[in-house]
């Protein structure tokens, strides 16, 4: 018991200072590629804690407990991930955290939050199939939905389901709301939707949703690490491999539009998923 | 010096808006994001959302029309901010402060931190400006009311 409260607190520190300089480590890597020196690795911090500094506005009283309802459901999946509990119910915590960031978009009066709202529930759409074939895929491997079997199994998962592995590369570039699925956020193109989803959060609750991309990133990463999780530091090389692939898409992709991005992810995520797990139950039978 | 302060240095977000500039001041601006100058290294990124901005760069002279959407952006950054007036027509109207139409600088509509002269005004001298209004936003309070 006391174990799994030392696990649980050290991962809630230790997971934003990963996910804040993976980050840094994106621009870094984003400046150079485009031929310039680019910000200090530690920049995401500094721009954290200068957010926390400014000042409060409030544009609708419940904006604040949808954001910290993110907060919090993605804050409990990755407990979920670092205790080895259940990967199914992780799928759905991290559904109900898209769900309150979209609901948060929502309760502002601001048209360009509704249409990064339109497009997150589009990005919804498209990825939590994915991931739900990937808890099916892991229930057809091992039996179970326990991510704690996943660490039991000699040979790593990524034999077995590496067409699932494939698809949810394409999940990690929608999560990771980069080119060319930056679509509801545009980080880019802000003469668009301004900054979509996020348009109307403003200092210390903006800091606070870049605090929840921190957890994001650093929970989708664990969960690509679980692909190989028998040596774990080969799960993690791997993680850190498609990390850098992702920001390698980022740079030379460009936006593609939401329609286009449901279609890929539905003909590529969902059929390589449906073989996958289709080939499991074949070749050993319905359990 | 505090944390949030250095971070306050080390991380201005700038929001550009061209009151009747004839763009030879914005195209200057453009410039210092470009792998010459690259101001991103100081952190510095530009962004289109006033609420997410601390550094407001105003160019051109303001007029009639452009006071009041000049007044609702300042008024949607939250504090602490700066505003800089780029260029002489920014600064004081330049050449068109007789103009029937136009009310001056910036500075006869909201209250400007640092005035950078030129037309157009360089790129160097843009970044120098900027370096000049952070020590004055690091020392500025957070909630002030």
């Amino acid at each position: 018991m006391i174990n799994q409260l030392i696990t649980i607190i050290v991962a809630l520190i230790v997971a934003p200072l990963i996910g804040g300089l993976l980050f840094g480590f994106d621009r870094k890597i984003t400046a150079r590629l485009q031929g310039r020196y680019g910000p200090p690795i530690i920049q995401p911090f500094y721009d954290f804690f200068k957010l926390l500094g400014k000042e409060r506005i409030a544009v609708s009283k419940l904006q604040f407990i949808w954001i910290y309802g993110y907060l919090i459901f993605m804050v409990v999946s990755l407990v979920f991930l670092v205790l080895k509990l259940d990967f199914l119910l992780l799928v759905f915590l991290l559904g109900f955290a898209g769900v309150c960031f979209v609901l948060g978009a929502f309760s502002t009066k601001s048209p360009y939050a509704h249409f990064g709202a339109n497009r997150e529930l589009l990005q919804i759409l498209a990825y939590e199939p994915v991931l739900l074939f990937l808890a099916l895929g892991i229930y057809a491997k091992n039996g179970s939905f326990l991510i704690n079997e996943i660490f039991k199994q000699d040979k790593p998962l990524l034999f077995t389901l590496w067409p699932l592995f494939i698809a949810v590369l394409v999940v990690l570039t929608i999560k990771m709301r980069k080119s060319p699925f930056d679509i509801s956020t545009s980080h880019h193109a802000h003469q668009e939707i301004v900054r979509g989803t996020i348009t109307e959060y403003s200092g210390p609750y903006y800091a606070l949703i870049q605090l929840v991309e921190w957890y994001e990133l650093v929970l989708l990463l664990g969960i690509i690490a679980l692909f190989w999780a028998n040596p774990l530091w080969v799960g993690i090389l791997i993680a850190l491999g498609t990390f850098i692939l992702e920001l390698l898409i980022d740079n030379i992709a460009a936006r593609m539009t939401a329609r286009w991005m449901v279609r890929l992810s539905w003909s590529v995520g969902l059929i390589l998923g449906i073989i996958n797990i289709a080939y499991l139950y074949l070749t050993k039978g319905v359990a | 010096m505090g944390l949030i302060q250095k971070s306050r240095i080390k991380s201005p977000w700038i929001l550009h808006f061209d009151n009747s500039s004839c763009n030879g001041c914005d195209i200057e601006i453009l410039a210092c994001l470009t792998p010459l100058y690259d101001v991103e290294r100081f952190g510095m990124v530009n962004m289109g959302n006033p609420k997410h901005a601390d550094v407001l760069l105003i160019t051109g002279s303001v007029n009639r029309r452009t006071a009041r959407v000049l007044k609702n952006l300042y008024e949607q950054v939250p504090d602490p901010k700066i505003v800089i007036a780029v260029g002489t027509c920014a600064s004081s109207g330049g050449v068109f402060h007789n103009c029937y139409n136009v009310l001056g600088g910036v500075d006869k509509v909201i209250p400007v931190d640092v005035y950078i002269p030129g037309c157009a005004a360089r790129p160097e001298a843009i970044i120098d400006g900027v370096v000049l209004a952070l020590q004055k936003l690091a020392n500025l309070r957070g909630d002030k009311k």
